[in-house]
Parts: structure tokens; sequence; C-alpha cells
């Protein structure tokens, strides 16, 4: 032990590429799983989340129209970043979720190959989920899944980061622009996350991390008019799913409330088509 | 030199109306156990032409437990090939019967015989033609092998195509191995009880398809069913809203098909002549009654005035009446109701400083008609421009660049269709994808095909139907629990 006292760092939100603590002004006390205390993390707001939705949208813009090349760099560019502090994010997850070596391990490693998995996905996506259509007269039609647009979840609150991960990638890697509500009780990985994120050339806006209750949080991103999806993943109580549910019926948000799988298995094509809209082209034929 | 045009009407000998139906439960008719029944009117000519039984409760409890015992017993059990051999069987009936189809529609709905016969009814066949095929193909849907169906689904459908609206619907569901229990629109109900008889022509096994009448009571009780697995709709966004909250917290599956405000763009270098087909086309369909209609034609500049010229000088041909008259272009609205709706948001167009130019032509006595009508000098605020009016209505409005062409076409909560017309290709394919529709229609408008998936983006829905990607509305994956997305399709 070094008598060096250490730096601390102060937990913030990641909005709109920038660090802001909450608007609120307030914080709420992270522990690890033997209840010491870690730091105090950012309780975001309604306000805080509608900044989130405006930087979100302005992300949606460049994100959505950027080419499939360069999202599937840029998410390979997180994973290259995320390896470089593997045992950061290694200190993170055991202290917030109690691991051993080798499963915090395991988890971590997981994690930054799911980024590169679907990072590879994102100029093959559109080639599964798309397809010409031979209608019944001289046009010439085909489908292509487009993003949804902005998108708020709620991540899982057990699995910190793998799960996070799990959630964001292929949200984003389609083109959406996502704002995330970190586990509440766990959110120093998805913090440290964010500072992989602002350092991977991932643009501003295009992922955004809030911290804080989702019961709070998340009822003023469901009714937001301009958040066009909701996904529940991380939502455990019935009641506060039904009242996310109620509240994205106004504007007919899409909804996705899938059950928690076991995230170190390798996932199925389900969350990749999950916030993509099919747009079909016609175009007569003729000489 | 003008020639009249001799009445032409297609004969309604081959249609034989009961004066009353029941409701169509495991495979038979059955009187509705509240014995309360309402009207279904010629929109034409105000003709009562059936008592439509009106199901209660315990008349929507037996329609979904025999949907139930169907699926359990019978077809969540029966090969794909199988069942793929029954949706043949209803396809080819479809085709068989397809003149008393069309008449039966034009004198239910009020839409000419011309788009009856040559578009509803061909389209509703070619449905089952095509989701027939995909019955026993279904480990190639895309969700992985061995998928399941959803269970029983509750299918509720619009007044305006009521035939191929139902196909839509019954054919997926019934190829992915699901059961259904379906509600025609009130004043609709005709050919949803004349396809009941196609079922048992094709011996469909009984409970497989329940078609229940009624108006808004019946389609609550079967969205807010227990038994009944997934809810498909198509209708206005209201009701679609009110459909998703009655729905939350439940895990039941559902897919919405709403309203929609189309952009139908036109560049100065399109083809005039065949735009302005495009723009007829596009909003004067079935009198405009189209979830997907052009309701807002955006001119570019230099050419708005000859373009809008032009489309009066067409629409003065136009010949509206008799809808079973087989050179009428418009027939009738299918009810007072809509007529009120079309004519309230007609005054908000005058009211709110827009310029109407109505077709000139003779309106007949009885029934209930809207002649086409243009407003010009719209504003993006006006209502004409924002809400949808199901009418034949076309809001002008005007812009100058491409993208002030994609501000003003995205700047509504619908996102169902749009129409671009320009002789550039680069443009099309660009501003197809600036667009945010679920549906584009380029240098063409207002076509449909099974194997091209329709749907939304933003308020006008989620979901496709048509197509492989409207499979997914009535699969689930073979290691999908309760865990698929709700309205995720």
């Amino acid at each position: 032990m070094s008598d060096r006292v250490e730096v601390r760092k102060t937990y913030k939100l990641f909005i709109g590429g920038a660090f802001p603590r909450s608007e609120s002004g307030r914080t709420y006390e992270v522990h690890d799983t033997d209840d010491k205390f870690l730091a105090n993390a950012a309780k975001g707001s309604r306000k805080d989340a509608r900044d989130a939705v405006l930087a979100a949208r302005k992300g949606f813009d460049a994100w959505s129209t950027a080419t499939a090349y360069n999202r599937g760099q840029v998410l390979y560019r997180v994973a290259e970043v995320m390896e470089g502090r593997r045992e950061q994010f290694i200190a993170d997850v055991q202290a917030a979720e109690g691991l051993g070596d080798k499963k915090s391990a395991r988890v971590i490693d997981t994690a930054i190959d799911r980024l590169v998995w679907y990072a590879g996905w994102s100029d093959k996506y559109a080639q599964v989920l798309g397809n010409t259509n031979p209608v019944a007269g001289p046009y010439f039609n085909f489908s292509i899944p487009e993003p949804t647009g902005v998108v708020a979840a709620v991540a899982p609150q057990d699995s910190s980061l793998l799960g996070l991960v799990s959630v964001l990638a292929p949200i984003v890697v389609t083109g959406n622009a996502i704002i995330v509500i970190a586990s509440t009780t766990r959110p120093i990985p998805a913090i440290t996350l964010t500072e992989v994120l602002a350092t991977s050339d991932v643009p501003p806006g295009v992922i955004n991390v809030l911290t804080g209750d989702p019961g709070e949080i998340a009822p003023w991103l469901a009714s937001h008019g301009d958040v066009n999806a909701i996904d529940l993943t991380g939502v455990t109580s019935t009641e506060l799913a039904k009242k996310l549910e109620i509240e994205a019926a106004g504007t007919i948000k899409r909804v996705r409330r899938p059950a928690q799988p076991n995230w170190l298995a390798t996932p199925d094509l389900s969350r990749l088509g999950a916030f993509v809209e099919t747009k079909t082209v016609w175009h007569p034929l003729g000489a | 030199m003008t020639f009249e045009y001799a009445p032409a009407p297609e004969s309604r000998a081959i249609v034989s109306i009961a004066s009353s139906y029941g409701l169509f439960i495991n495979g038979e008719f059955v009187d509705p156990t509240g014995g309360t029944a309402f009207k279904t009117v010629n929109p034409a000519t105000e003709e009562v032409l059936a008592e439509i039984s009106e199901a209660n409760q315990s008349d929507v409890n037996a329609a979904v437990n025999s949907a139930r015992r169907a699926y359990d017993r019978v077809w969540s059990v029966m090969s794909g090939r199988d069942r793929a051999k029954y949706l043949f069987r209803i396809a080819r009936l479809l085709q068989e019967r397809s003149r008393e189809f069309a008449v039966l529609e034009t004198l239910d709905n009020g839409k000419p015989i011309r788009e009856s016969r040559d578009i509803d009814v061909p389209l509703a066949a070619a449905h089952f033609f095509y989701h027939a095929g995909w019955a026993d193909k279904l480990d190639y849907a895309g969700l992985g092998p061995n998928p399941r169906a959803l269970g029983v689904a509750g299918q509720i459908i619009p007044w305006n195509f009521p035939l191929l609206m139902l196909a839509w619907k019954i054919a997926p569901a019934l190829a992915c191995g699901n059961t259904v229990v379906l509600k025609p629109a009130e004043t609709t109900s005709l050919t949803a009880l004349l396809f009941a008889e196609v079922c048992q022509q094709a011996e469909l096994p009984p409970g497989v398809v329940n078609i229940i009448t009624g108006a808004g009571d019946t389609g609550r009780m079967i969205v807010e069913h227990k038994g009944i697995d997934k809810i498909a709709f198509t209708g206005s966004t209201e009701v679609g809203k009110s459909i998703a909250r009655a729905l939350a917290g439940t895990r039941r599956k559902l897919t919405l098909e709403l309203g929609g405000k189309a952009a139908n763009i036109v560049f100065d270098d399109a083809p005039i002549d065949q735009a302005v087909e495009g723009i007829v086309d596009g909003i004067f369909f079935n009198q405009g009654h189209v979830c997907c209609a052009g309701s807002r034609l955006l001119l570019q500049e230099s050419i708005a005035e000859e373009t809008i010229d032009a489309l009066k000088r067409r629409l003065q041909t136009l010949r509206l009446g008799d809808p079973l008259d087989k050179n009428t272009d418009i027939g009738a609205v299918n009810s007072r109701e809509q007529l009120n709706k079309i004519t309230e948001l007609i005054k908000s167009g005058d009211d709110e400083g827009a310029q109407r130019w109505t077709a000139p032509c003779d309106i007949p006595d009885k029934g209930w008609w809207c002649a086409p009508t243009i407003f010009t000098n719209v504003t993006q605020a006006h209502r004409i421009a924002r809400e949808e009016i199901f009418g034949p209505v076309l809001s002008v409005l005007t812009f100058r660049t491409p993208d002030e062409a994609v501000e003003k076409a995205n700047n509504t909560p619908f996102g169902l269709s749009a129409g671009i017309w320009t002789e550039k290709g680069s443009r099309i394919l660009w501003l197809a994808g600036q667009l945010r529709a679920g549906v584009i229609w380029a240098n063409t408008f207002n076509r449909f095909d099974p194997t091209s998936p329709f749907g939304g983006f933003k308020e006008s829905g989620f979901g496709r139907e048509g197509g492989i990607q409207g499979l997914t509305a009535y699969l689930r994956s073979a290691t999908d629990g309760d865990d698929q997305a709700k309205g995720m399709s």
C-alpha cells in the first residue's frame, strides 16, 4: 500500500458527449456488495431526461445517415478502447456485482467480444432483414430495415456492464440513438463505459447514459413525444412496466419488454431486429 | 365534342343477401345471445341491405373458446403442408366467387365496382395464395428453426377495404398456425360473412376462423379478452392508442396499422401527365378512404400552377355516381358519419383560409357523396394539412428545394407512405432514404402486393403486413418464451 492519497472521481451523467452533473443537483450513494461506500452518483431528473432526448435526436440525425461501415468501425473502436481499460472494468464489475476474479474477467471479455460481434453486424443486418419482393406487376420493389429513431432503454439491474452492452449495442448498430438508464445500484461500470464512449468516435448524442431511479426518470422518456421506442429489459416491476407502456401508447412507441437471458450466451438476432422499421420502395419498370 | 356515357351497371343478381345474419362461431352461424342487431346500409342509396348481429360478451367468449379449442386440438398440431392446402382452397374459392364478392363489397361499402372487381377481391385472393405457400416453410421466415404460432389472434379491421383487410389479417395468421376471432367494421360486415361461407366450403376445421360482428363495444371485448394472445388492429390512430393502453403490462402481442397523412412530392422534372394520374390515384382511389392516401401534395414551386391546372382538368373527367356502374370513378362515402367528418374538415379548410376548388359533378339525391376537392394555399399549420381526412380531399403545399420537401413531408406524426415524382434516379433513392415512412412509391402510387410488406413508421403504427416481414407478426421463435416483444414483430 503506498502512502499516496488517491484521486477520486466524480461520477456524472453522459449527455450529448459531455459529462454534466444532474440538473437537479442531486446525488445518491453507491455501495459495493459488501455495503462499502463507493461513490455518489448523479440522480438524474426529468430535465436531464429531456436534455438527453434533445441530444439523442441530434445524434440520430448524424448517426442514422452515417455509412454502415462507419458505424461498424465506431463500435469496433469502442471495443478497442474497452480492451485497453479491461482491468478497470474488471475492478468496477467486481465491486458492483461481487464477482470473483475469474467470473468478472469472463464477463468483461464477453462484453468486449459482444461489441465486436455487433460491430460486425453493421453492414450485414440489412442483408439479412431486407430483401426484394417479387411483386405481381411491372415494378421493382425492395424492403430495407431503417432505424426507428430515438430509443430509451432501462438497462438490466443486475448485469451492470455485460447486460448494458448487450442492450445498447444492437440498438446503436442499427442506426438508432439511445438514452439508457444504467443499473440503479450498480451504475459505476456504466459510467466508466461513458468515458470509453467519449473517446471512441461515437458522435455526441448517439449514446446518452443517465444514472438514478428508472421509476422516476423512465416515465418522462416513455411519454416524451420525440422518443420513438422504449426497451424495458431492466424493468423488473410489472407495475412500472405497465405504467411505462401506458405512457408509451400516447405516441405509439414501439415497446420491447424481453425477459433477461443468460447474458453470457451468444444472442440471437431478435435484438438487432427490435428497433428497425421496414421501409419498402416501389418503382415502375419500363424501357 | 363530348360523348355521353350510357349507364353500364354491373348486375347485382349474382349476390343473394339474407335479411339477417348470425355470428360465425365454431364453423356455423349462430344467433347472438343478446339478440340485438343493427342494420347495414348501401351508402349509395341508403337502402337497408341486411340486419347484422351485435356480439356481446358471451358471444365473444364463445368465439374465443372456439378459437382456442381449434388451436389446441386441430390447427396447431396440423402439419404446415395441410394448413397450406386449406389456404390454397380459400384462395381458389375467392377467385371462383370473385364477382359475387366484388358486387357485394360495392353494395355494402360504396366503392366503385371497378376497384372492388380489379383490386380488392383479386388482391385478397392473392394474399391467401401467397401465405398458403408459407405455411410449410416457416423455418425460413427468419426466426430460426421451428418457430411457433402465438395462439388465438383477435383481429379488428376497418370499413375501407373490408375483404382485403380481412385477407391481410387472416391469411398470415392461419399460415403461421394461429386461429382467429375477427371483427369487421360495423358498416361493412357482409363480405366477411360471405367469407365465412367460403370457410365452410373449404371445410376449414370449425373454430379456426370465427367472425363476430358488432361495433366499438364488441371490439373492446376482443381487445380486453384474456384468452386472446395477439391483437391486430387496422383503423384510427386514436383507437390504436387506446388498444395499446389496454394491453399495457399484459405481454399480449400487438400490431397496429393506423392513420396517415402521406406527402406526394412532385419535382419540376417529373412527367406531369403521369404525375397527375398518380396524384389522382393517390387521393381519389376509394374516395380517399385509404390510410396511405397521398393527401398532402407537395409541388415544386416552379411547376405548381401548371400541375394544379392539369389536375383540375383531369378531375373534371372523373365520374361520380352509382358504384355498381363500370364507368364510375368515385363511389359513395361509406357512412353519414364519415361524410360529416369530411365535411367538417373541408369547412376547417375554408375557415382557416385555404382556397377550395371542387370538381363540378352531379351529386345523386340519395346516399352520401363527396365531390373531389382540392385545397391550395394550404399552410403546414392548417388542420387539412395535419389531420387525416379519409376522404377525397387533397391539400396542396409547395416547396423550392429537395431539403424543404423532406422537411415538410416528414413534418407529421404519421409515417405510413409517401410518393416521389421525378425523372432523376439519384434523387429518388436519396429521398426514399430521407422520408420517414414505411412505404415509398416512386413514380407510382397506391400499389399493393402480398409479397410486399406494408406498414408505418411513427404514429402510423408498428408491425408489417405482407411479405416475409409480415409473418413475424404471428410467429415467435422456438427459443423465445414470453419474452418476445409486445408490439415488436
